[in-house]
């Protein structure tokens, strides 16, 4: 690589976690977690309950010190200048950090004054906060008057008024209705396209909806780490089921680029294929001309969900294996 | 600049709160009572006054800025028991966490909104004893001393109410924890004079530690129209510590 694409990758680097650890009393939330979030990626954060998601998230926002290791935001280490660092974050907790006895235009101008939005930028920052998420509306509303779902954006809004590179957000879809999550993922769909974001949830379906790139956490540590895009190509042709009208012998079908056939009931076949092959098309073909009554191919991706299963559910030992891949 | 932000945004939350307004009504009641059972209390005994010792400030602030600073004593804690619990509770504590403000900014802001709302009910006590300023000669410097005095007392139980309140989650806890200690630090004053026998038949003046720490004892000068940098510094002390002490303890939160 050379010195200038080296100076660009560092530049793009918005978030840099080194070695997070956080330690309650006797209990390790989070376990050496390693994470870097460039620009413009929109980057969904899955785990089970008690992963360590929000505590990760809280590190990386600056309301909790990690008991070891180091954030960096845009570059700048956030314990070492925590000013500077946190003028570059939007941080939405879990619950949103509204006065409920404020209205929302009250409300959005002091948080735009403490993130330090100057006076004569204020009004259109709140306007445009207000655009984006949906709040035009409602600006003289009462915040505690309003349905969870609008608070939830009021919480967004705080989260984007001062404009912020990242923007972290935690579980920002728990306790909405099926319409408003729809809503709230467009509306984080729209804001990936100007800035970056982080987001937990444990719904599976939702990082999917959103993201461009998949961290599952488990048990404080991250067990996997793909992009979208990369999990889609590699999960192409994990297993091939073929089902035959005529059966043959299973070797038969060991045509090249398979690397094991297993015969499960009925002239159903399920295939293994070599690393990086794709046999559908040889199967298919060899298969009509031995005239086997081919009845039935199809691919079998894993899914997200089968990842996640699996990395969560299983022992360490796998766990480890599994991040392995991942990397 | 940040704090003045805290601070405007502490007192807007304080008046759009039905509380202020009802302890705002209630003080005022109260001490209108008080006001007029002494004017009355002066008119059945004009006698009072041929004593060229005694005037009408004296016996107005006495009694009525004596009893505003327990009615204050009990009222404060009511108003910081939701200062960094009731935040914390509802996780609004995260937003000034995330942002690009100083925990020291925070705690100050907070102080400051609620200095902005005593002394507005400073004020309205304030028009009972100047009100009489047309039908009577007053000890103007003495009624100053006065008010003085009782903006520093309620700032100092403010302080600590903002410390204890920084300690736990339940805003009723915080207000009756706050309630106790104030209390007990009138209630030391009482101590005062109380001496033990020492050796070689002195006596030990053991009680005049509580009578420093006391802080009515310091308040009663101010009462008196006297101003002593001791009492001013033992105020603007207690405040400073309890400030720092919220400090420290948000800090040592987010390790």
């Amino acid at each position: 690589m050379t010195q200038h694409a080296t100076d660009h990758a560092s530049k793009d680097l918005l978030i840099k976690a080194d070695g997070l650890h956080k330690r309650y009393g006797g209990h390790l939330a989070v376990n050496d977690l390693n994470l870097e979030l460039r620009k413009g990626e929109i980057l969904g954060l899955l785990g089970p309950n008690g992963a360590g998601k929000s505590t990760t998230l809280r590190m990386l926002s600056g309301c909790l010190a990690p008991t070891s290791g180091r954030v960096q935001i845009n570059g700048i280490d956030i314990s070492e200048n925590a000013k500077a660092a946190k003028q570059a974050i939007g941080y939405l907790p879990e619950r949103p950090p509204v006065y409920h006895e404020l209205s929302v235009d009250e409300y959005l101008t002091f948080c735009a004054k403490v993130h330090g939005v100057a006076r004569y930028e204020r009004a259109s920052a709140l306007l445009s906060a207000k655009r984006d998420c949906g709040l035009e509306h409602v600006g003289h509303r009462i915040i505690g008057n309003l349905s969870k779902g609008y608070q939830q954006r009021v919480g967004i809004a705080q989260a984007i008024i001062h404009r912020p590179e990242v923007i972290i957000l935690d579980e920002p879809t728990v306790g909405l209705d099926p319409i408003q999550i729809r809503e709230i993922r467009k509306l984080i769909k729209d804001l990936g396209e100007h800035h970056t974001v982080i987001l937990s949830s444990h719904i599976l379906s939702e990082i999917q909806a959103t993201c461009s790139r998949v961290v599952i956490i488990n048990n404080g540590h991250i067990v996997f780490s793909e992009t979208l895009a990369a999990l889609a190509a590699t999960a192409m042709a994990e297993r091939i089921l073929v089902a035959l009208r005529h059966a043959p012998a299973p070797d038969a079908l060991k045509v090249e680029g398979v690397e094991n056939v297993t015969h499960m009931a009925d002239g159903r076949f399920r295939i293994d294929p070599a690393p990086g092959a794709d046999p559908r098309e040889a199967i298919a073909s060899k298969a009509v001309a031995e005239g086997w009554g081919l009845v039935e191919l199809a691919s079998e991706r894993k899914t997200l969900e089968e990842i996640f299963v699996e990395l969560t559910t299983s022992d360490n030992n796998s766990n480890t294996t599994a991040s392995k891949e991942a990397a | 600049m940040n704090t003045l932000f805290i601070a405007q945004h502490e007192l807007r939350r304080i008046f759009v709160s039905p509380l202020a307004w009802a302890i705002l009504a209630v003080i005022q009641l109260m001490l209108g009572v008080v006001f007029l059972l002494t004017i009355v209390d002066l008119m059945s005994n004009p006698g009072i006054l041929m004593d060229e010792t005694v005037g009408v400030t004296e016996i107005v602030t006495g009694s009525l800025f004596g009893f505003g600073s327990l009615l204050f004593l009990l009222v404060v804690p009511l108003l910081t028991m939701r200062m960094f619990s009731e935040e914390r509770k509802s996780g609004s504590l995260d937003l000034y966490l995330s942002a690009p403000i100083s925990l020291t900014e925070l705690v100050f802001g907070k102080f400051l909104g609620l200095l902005g709302f005593l002394v507005v009910m400073l004020a309205l006590a304030s028009i009972m004893p100047w009100s009489l300023l047309p039908a009577s000669p007053l000890d103007t410097g003495r009624l100053f001393s006065g008010m003085l005095g009782l903006l520093l007392m309620m700032a100092a139980f403010g302080a600590a109410g903002i410390f204890i309140s920084s300690l736990t989650e339940q805003p009723v806890i915080a207000a009756v924890v706050s309630l106790v200690v104030l209390l007990l630090l009138w209630l030391v004053g009482f101590f005062k004079d109380w001496t033990m026998p020492w050796f070689g038949g002195q006596e030990l003046a053991a009680g005049k530690p509580f009578g420093y720490l006391s802080m009515t004892n310091h308040f009663d000068s101010f009462l008196l129209g006297l101003f002593d940098t001791a009492d001013l510094i033992y105020y603007l002390l207690f405040i400073a510590v309890f400030l720092a002490l919220t400090i420290q303890r948000l800090d040592m939160e987010r390790h």
